[in-house]
């Protein structure tokens, strides 16, 4: 298939950025969305173009590093699907694609289409973890957890955090990937003895790290492309609220 | 090169123990003096990062990804091993160790495998309460499957995710120490050159880096009493495989080319279960879990007929009649049928296409079907079991497998050679350690389903943390911290990093890195790939010569140093893949057997064999040669363009009796 792309292109954080048009003339359709980036990329080269710098290393929707908003969507119009699952079979013959990088406040443009996305590490440093000290852990078997709480875990725990959710809100908050990583720990039963210190410590680092305010939009639900859902917010939101009054009664007594 | 294993003294299962007792420790206090290096932050690189930090020492921790929680352990699905015997089928410690010494084509350091089958209960221990949500039964207890080969139960797993939930586990470990100051994490570092320095023993010690910022392109230097190389396998040597774009060999054929053995460098695992090659702008393979063998039936059409109208579109898989159906591996492998290890899986898979009964549009590929499994168990069934991998495949393929077959072919997967270690896992090169898939330790000619995440986690908790100690202990605490990056070393290590990317940047060709890259991949796989022989790999040799030398003269690398220029790195890592393929294929040339994953035409059972005879084996299977072959080939640099050395460890079996391996 021939397309036409519309590609941003920004030298480094500093310098403006702007939309460059490039002409494809043919991408097989089995090929990824990357790999006609790749093939796009090999044709600059021929003409000594500077090639388009775009972030990506599984190619398997895992390691969160593949981070393009394709026509105005995160990861593109294919429904819980990454950029780099995103095959070319669902485009026409024709089409004019345009492709960005992720844009919010906390994740700075680095070249092209990389963004910064060290923020969200900040966020895990802060209390996205169960301290267990290697070597100190009882028998794995010791605490029964039940399936249903194990599996809702590992529905949150299954955030590659790419920053789609980021992308896609209009407040550029990081809500839904916070809220996956408390959800995934305050539910079990390892998680409990850090809980409140968690959420708050998370919360916080959240608002330092300058991520925007939730105000319930659900966009980031609708491009997250491992489906992660509100009902995660929601859970931060009361696991926020119990752990402030506690706080607050902790510290007055 | 000396290669002293350091094995312990005393009965199999009491050398680690008895080890752990007379190591040297590093006093608490005086652990915060000494700083160590980790490349990688994979399950081996975090997990020893997390560890070292918690126990006091300084830590400096690098990867080339954005962050350490995307290094390519995240990709693993199927799931990790550990000898809990929670199913209570009879498997043990001593079980695990035998079947990875089996598994591995008795190519691996007995003493490193049992001290893998060891400590791999306290791994699943440690990642639970790290919160880790494996599997759970209704009970609320683990869940287990058998996977890969084993006749037991005891893979722990979550979802299809397995690997991305421990690297989360160990991520966030590693991210708490992060957060305390007490690692340094150092992402979009790339590591290009290894730094020696004279030590009063007489030895050169492996003590420091020299990194390049792939952000703003600046070469940094970092001094350490000890460097770790935890940075993965070199499966991408073949261009294509089922790893991730950015992995490479560079760091570890950096310590290569200074001095450090690498063993094994031939022993590569192709995996069974793979979707089949689209066309020639593919990028990369995708793996479909093994797991999938556990319900799907692997089949090729019997004739040459059949096959070529499915070819054509003529005929669809599902109109093919039960008796046209080769179900090759219940034929040939009756009792271990679909589940038979993965070196003999594929293998058969390429003798089906190589027969002309291959399938998809280009003859490579064949049948895993659920067709039965989906009237045995319902779909919703299969659907709980597997999902999320069939959603994957329809996502990549179009087709959707709860109604036709999915099409499979065998691809890259994972490396068993790597940089030769000791029993601490510490390289001949004293003070330079290797952890995880980037070491040649466990697996030897070929690894089980589920033992690389095993042995990525057991090397970065439970072995790094005592052996490194060791080292330094020796090295003593009037040397801690001693070594600056202003030693003479690094200006020389430094230097021949600028002039290499100077020497990438002025050539100024006709050719992508990307395209020689898939030209080296081609030669790998046609040639050294899931079957070799003397002629291929001497040609093979000749021919990435010939093509590294186009290389150094018609690479064209776009842009600059002083930023970000994935074309350089690309150009670099290729570069290093064009020397290491040679050294590959001269392993796989020097080796004149077949085991595990090495496959030599020339030595393949026969008619006239007496185990075929004896109904043992099939023809045509692996022939090992125990008598000339049993050592780790561990090779030696003498310099670019120099043929290397070959040194061996030999391999002593004193538990596990040598047998043919017989999965019939
Ligand atoms: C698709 C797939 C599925 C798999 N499934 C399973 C499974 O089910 N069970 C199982 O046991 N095993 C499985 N494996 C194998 C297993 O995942 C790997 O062998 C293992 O995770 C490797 O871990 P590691 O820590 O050694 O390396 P990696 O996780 O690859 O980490 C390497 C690290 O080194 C860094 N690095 C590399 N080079 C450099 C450099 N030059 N400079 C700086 N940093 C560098 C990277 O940034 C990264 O952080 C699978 C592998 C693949 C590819
Ligand atoms: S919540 Fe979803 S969109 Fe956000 S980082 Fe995680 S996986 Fe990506
Ligand atoms: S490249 Fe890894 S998720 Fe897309």
């Amino acid at each position: 298939m021939k397309l036409h792309l519309k590609i941003w292109r920004q030298k480094n954080g500093e310098e403006a950025g702007k939309f460059v048009s490039y002409e494809l003339p043919d991408v097989d359709e089995g090929s990824s969305f990357l790999e006609m980036l790749d093939i796009m990329n090999e044709q600059l080269v021929g003409k000594g173009e500077q090639p388009v710098a775009f972030d990506h290393d599984c190619r398997e929707g895992i390691c969160g590093m593949c981070s393009l908003v394709i026509n105005g969507e995160a990861h593109g119009p294919q429904r819980a699907t990454t950029a780099c699952q995103l095959h070319m079979r669902h485009f026409k013959d024709g089409d004019t694609i345009t492709i960005e990088p992720w844009r919010a406040k906390a994740f700075p443009v680095v070249k092209d289409l990389i963004v910064d996305r060290t923020a969200f590490d900040k966020v895990i440093q802060a209390g996205g973890f169960v301290t267990a000290r290697t070597g100190s852990a009882q028998d794995a078997n010791a605490t029964p957890i039940p399936k249903p709480i194990a599996d809702k875990a590992m529905d949150a725990a299954a955030c590659i955090g790419c920053g789609a959710c980021v992308a896609a809100c209009p407040n550029g908050s990081a809500m839904l990937f916070t809220s996956a990583k408390a959800g995934h720990l305050n539910l079990l039963p390892q998680g409990q003895a850090e809980k409140d210190q968690r959420v708050m410590k998370m919360v916080s680092a959240m608002d330092d790290a300058g991520f925007g305010n939730c105000t319930n939009y659900g966009e980031c639900q609708a491009v997250c492309p491992k489906e992660i859902t509100l009902d995660f917010i929601a859970k931060m939101n009361r696991d926020y609220a119990v752990a402030r009054v506690r706080n607050f009664f902790n510290h007055a007594c | 090169m000396e290669l002293n294993s350091n094995i312990p003294e005393g009965p199999m299962a009491q050398k680690w123990s008895s080890h752990k007792t007379k190591i040297k420790l590093v006093n608490p206090a005086n652990r915060r003096k000494y700083h160590v290096i980790i490349v990688g932050s994979g399950l081996a690189g975090a997990s020893a990062a997390a560890s070292l930090a918690e126990m006091g020492y300084q830590v400096s921790c690098f990867c080339y990804q954005d962050s350490p929680r995307r290094a390519h352990s995240i990709a693993a699905q199927g799931g990790i091993n550990a000898a809990k015997n929670y199913q209570n089928d009879g498997d043990s410690v001593y079980r695990l160790f035998y079947d990875t010494v089996k598994g591995g084509d008795f190519r691996a350091r007995e003493a490193n495998v049992h001290r893998l089958a060891e400590v791999s209960v306290n791994i699943i221990d440690q990642m639970v309460a790290q919160g880790v949500p494996f599997a759970r039964e209704y009970g609320g207890l683990l869940d287990n499957r058998s996977f890969g080969g084993a006749q037991v139960s005891r893979t722990f797993y979550a979802r299809g995710q397995t690997g991305q939930q421990l690297l989360l586990g160990a991520y966030q470990q590693l991210s708490k120490q992060i957060g305390l100051g007490a690692v340094k994490m150092y992402n979009r570092h790339e590591m290009l050159e290894l730094v020696l320095v004279d030590d009063d023993d007489g030895q050169k010690h492996a003590k420091g880096i020299i990194t390049r910022n792939l952000v703003t392109g600046k070469i940094e230097r970092w001094a350490a009493d000890t460097v770790v190389l935890a940075t993965g396998g070199y499966g991408n040597v073949f261009f294509l495989s089922t790893n991730a774009q950015g992995c490479n060999v560079t760091a570890a054929y950096r310590a290569y080319k200074k001095g450090a053995g690498f063993a094994n460098p031939c022993y590569t695992q192709i995996h069974p279960t793979c979707i089949p090659v689209h066309g020639e702008q593919q990028s990369k393979l995708t793996l479909m879990s093994e797991s999938l063998r556990n319900d799907g039936r692997i089949w090729a059409p019997k004739t040459k007929e059949l096959a070529q109208k499915v070819r054509k579109g003529e005929l669809k898989a599902n109109d093919i009649a039960e008796e046209d159906r080769d179900y090759y591996l219940e034929r040939k492998y009756p009792s271990f049928g679909n589940l038979a290890p993965r070196d003999i899986s594929s293998r058969a898979a390429k003798e089906a296409c190589d027969d002309g009964r291959g399938i998809a549009s280009t003859g490579l590929g064949v049948y895993l079907d659920f067709r039965d499994a989906i009237k045995r168990l319902g779909k919703d069934v299969i659907a709980q079991r597997y999902g999320n991998l069939f959603d994957m495949y329809e996502c990549i393929t179009g087709d959707n497998p709860y109604e036709v077959p999915m099409m499979i072919f065998p691809a890259v997967h994972y490396t068993m050679g790597g940089l030769w270690v000791d029993y601490n896992l510490e390289s001949n090169v004293p003070g330079l350690f290797v952890a995880g898939e980037a070491n040649f330790s466990d697996h030897g000619a070929n690894r089980l389903g589920a033992s690389a995440l095993m042995q990525g986690l057991a090397d970065g908790y439970f072995v790094l943390p005592y052996t490194l100690g060791n080292y330094l202990g020796k090295q003593g605490i009037a040397k801690a911290g001693k070594i600056s990056a202003d030693h003479p070393a690094f200006d020389e290590a430094e230097k021949s990093v600028r002039d290499r990317i100077d020497k990438l940047l002025s050539i100024q060709g006709d050719e992508s890195p990307r395209s020689f890259h898939q030209r080296l991949g081609k030669i790998m796989w046609d040639k050294c790939g899931m079957a070799r022989d003397k002629q291929g790999l001497t040609e093979a040799i000749q021919e990435i010569q010939a093509l590294r030398k186009e290389f150094w003269s018609r690479v064209k690398v776009l842009g600059e140093d002083g930023e970000l220029n994935q074309e350089l790195e690309r150009a670099g890592r290729v570069a290093d893949f064009l020397e290491f393929g040679e050294l590959l294929c001269r392993d796989a040339l020097m080796r004149e057997e077949s085991c595990g994953g090495h496959f030599r035409s020339e030595h393949q059972s026969m008619p006239e064999d007496p185990e075929v005879k004896a109904g043992l084996i099939s023809e045509g299977e692996a022939k090992r040669d125990d008598e000339n072959f049993a050592f780790a080939g561990v090779w030696e640099y003498m310099g670019d363009d120099v043929e290397p050395k070959l040194n061996k460890e030999n391999l002593v079996y004193e538990e596990v009796h040598m047998a043919t391996r017989s999965y019939k």
